[in-house]
C-alpha cells in the first residue's frame, strides 16, 4: 500500500466505460479512474454514491481484472435486489457515468507471482472475483505457479466467467479448475453438486504438484467460515489460509 | 459530486443520524470480518499477558482473569467497512482493573492488542484506560462465540472495530507506536471513526 501523503482526496472519478452482462445476477463494470493506478491482485476499491441532498453511501468492490490489463478496472457485482448500491449499478448505472472510488485498498489478501505456489483459490458465488483477478495475473505474467481453484455457484449458468475459467483449465499449464454446483447437477465429469467439504478440499489439492503454500478463501461470511473448516480438516495448516469477507 | 440517478438510500432516521460516523450505515446484524480462519480458543488454553515490550509483567489464566472486577459497557460499534451498530452490550474487565491487578501505572504511552491467531493492532494508551476499553468476555449476557473474538476480545468502542482485537491474549506496552497487522496492511494508525480514518492515506 502507497503511504506517499496525498494533500488532495482519496476519492477520484472514475468513468464507466464498458458494461458487460456476466449471469443473470453479475454485471461486470470497467472504472477508467482519472488518475490511474496500478493494483496487485486481490485488493478492491471502495465506491461512493452521492445523493443530491449529500446522502452518501459506500461499499467495497473487488477488482476483478489482472494488474497487467491496463488503467480501466473491472468490478463485477452481483445484484442484491433489496440492496442499497447494487441495485443502483445494475438498474442505473450507464457508460459514461462518472462514480466515486478510491483505491486500490487491502494488504493483506493478495496474490502476486513473486509470493510463489502452489496456491489454492476457494471462492463462493461473487468471492472469486479477487481469484479471477489472480488467475488472470498468472496467465499473463505466464507463470508456472500451479493453482487449483474451487468455485461454489449455486447453478451453471450462475458461474461467473465460466467460459475464461474453463479455457484457463483446457490450456493444461498448471491452473486446475474444479465447479461445484450446490442446486444443480455437475456437467463436467470432474466437478461437483455440493457444498464445499474436506473431502473436496483434499481432492482439489490432490490436484497440486505439492502442499499449497498459501490458500485464498473469499465469499459471504457463512461461505468462508466453511470452507476455512473444511480445509482445516483437510490439514491445511491455518496460517497459510487468507480470508475476506464479504458480509452478510 | 453528486452521483447520476443515485436518489433513494437507505438514510437513518433523523434522530440517529447524529450517532452515526461519516460514510457509515447503520447495520441491525452483526457481520463478521476477519484476515484467516476462526481459530478455536479452549478456555483451559486462554490466557492473557501484560507485557512491556518483550518482558511479562503478569500472566492470567482463565479462571484468575474472570475473577477480576468484570463490568458493564453498551456502545455503538463502527465496523471500517461502513457498518455502524447501535448500542452493543458487553461485560468484561477494564483495562483499569487488569493494571489495577498488576499493580502498575501504564508503563509507555503505546501499546499493542495482541492475539491467539498472531493477530495484533496497535491503540494508544490514553485510549485504553479511564473507562475507554476493556477486555469482553460476554456478549448480550453470553460468552462471546468464536467467529466474534470468543473467548475473550479487545473492546474500544470509540475507535473502528478492528481495533478490538479478537480472541485477544495480551496486550504489549511500547515506546513507540508500532503498526499492528492491519496497520502494516495499509489501514489507519489511529481509527477514529468521527474523522474517518480508515487508511493510512486518510488524514
Ligand atoms: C472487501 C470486499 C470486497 C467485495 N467485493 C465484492 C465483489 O467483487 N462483488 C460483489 O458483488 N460484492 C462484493 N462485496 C460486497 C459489497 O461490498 C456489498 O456488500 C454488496 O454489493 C451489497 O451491497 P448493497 O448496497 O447492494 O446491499 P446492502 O444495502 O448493503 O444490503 C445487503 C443485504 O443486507 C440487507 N440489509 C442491509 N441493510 C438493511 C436494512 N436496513 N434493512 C433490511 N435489510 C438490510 C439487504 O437485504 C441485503 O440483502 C465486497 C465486500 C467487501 C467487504
Amino acid at each position: 500500500m502507497s503511504a506517499e501523503p496525498s494533500p488532495q482526496s482519496p476519492w477520484q472519478a472514475a468513468t464507466i466505460t464498458r458494461i458487460e452482462k456476466r449471469t443473470p445476477r453479475v454485471t461486470s463494470f470497467w472504472f477508467q479512474p482519472s488518475r490511474p493506478f496500478t493494483h496487485l491482485a486481490g485488493q478492491h476499491v471502495d465506491v461512493r454514491l452521492t445523493a443530491p441532498d449529500g446522502y452518501q453511501a459506500r461499499r467495497s468492490y473487488s477488482i476483478a481484472s489482472a494488474p497487467e490489463a491496463g488503467a480501466a478496472v473491472e468490478l463485477a457485482i452481483e445484484r442484491l435486489d433489496d440492496g442499497e448500491v447494487s441495485p443502483f449499478f445494475h438498474d442505473v448505472a450507464a457508460v459514461g457515468d462518472e462514480i466515486e472510488l478510491r483505491g486500490p485498498l487491502g494488504g493483506h489478501f493478495i496474490w502476486e507471482e513473486s509470493d510463489g505456489g502452489p496456491i489454492l483459490l476457494i471462492g463462493g458465488g461473487s468471492g472469486v472475483v479477487p481469484l479471477m483477478a489472480m488467475a488472470r495475473h498468472r496467465t499473463l505474467r505466464n507463470a508456472a505457479v500451479p493453482v487449483a481453484l474451487v468455485f461454489s455457484a449455486r447453478v451453471w449458468d450462475e458461474v461467473i466467467f465460466r467460459d475464461e475459467l474453463i479455457g484457463l483449465d483446457d490450456r493444461l499449464d498448471g491452473f486446475s479448475l474444479v465447479l461445484t454446483l450446490t442446486r444443480e447437477q455437475a456437467r463436467r465429469p470432474s466437478d461437483y453438486s455440493r457444498r464445499v467439504d474436506a473431502r473436496m478440499m483434499a481432492q482439489a489439492i490432490e490436484r497440486l504438484p505439492k502442499a499449497p503454500r498459501l490458500a485464498y478463501v473469499c465469499g459471504s461470511n457463512a461461505f468462508v467460515s466453511a470452507a476455512a473448516q473444511a480445509l482445516i480438516d483437510a490439514d491445511v495448516p491455518a496460517g497459510i489460509i487468507r480470508t475476506e469477507r464479504y458480509g452478510v | 459530486m453528486v452521483t447520476r440517478g443515485f436518489f433513494s438510500g437507505r438514510r437513518p432516521p433523523s434522530d440517529t443520524d447524529a450517532r452515526i460516523p461519516p460514510g457509515q450505515y447503520l447495520e441491525q446484524g452483526f457481520p463478521v470480518l476477519s484476515a484467516g480462519p476462526t481459530p478455536r480458543v479452549r478456555t483451559e488454553d486462554w490466557s492473557f499477558t501484560l507485557k512491556q515490550g518483550p518482558k511479562p509483567i503478569k500472566k492470567w489464566n482463565w479462571a484468575e482473569f474472570n475473577a477480576l472486577p468484570q463490568s458493564k459497557m453498551t456502545r455503538d460499534i463502527h465496523c471500517v467497512t461502513a457498518w455502524t451498530k447501535f448500542n452493543t452490550p458487553w461485560q468484561g474487565i477494564m483495562i483499569d482493573d487488569i493494571l489495577a491487578d498488576a499493580g502498575i501505572e501504564p508503563p509507555t504511552a503505546y501499546t499493542l492488542a495482541l492475539s491467539f491467531d498472531g493477530y495484533s493492532t496497535n491503540v494508544p494508551t490514553k485510549d485504553l484506560v479511564t473507562g475507554k476499553a476493556m477486555v469482553a468476555l460476554l456478549y448480550e449476557g453470553k460468552p462471546i462465540t468464536p467467529d466474534h473474538g470468543g473467548p475473550a476480545r479487545l473492546l474500544v468502542p470509540h475507535l473502528y472495530f478492528w481495533k478490538s482485537a479478537k480472541w485477544v491474549n495480551g496486550l504489549q506496552f511500547t515506546e513507540r507506536d508500532e503498526p499492528g497487522f492491519w496497520e502494516l496492511r495499509g489501514y489507519h494508525m489511529y481509527g477514529d471513526p468521527w474523522r474517518e480514518q480508515r487508511y493510512s492515506s486518510d488524514p
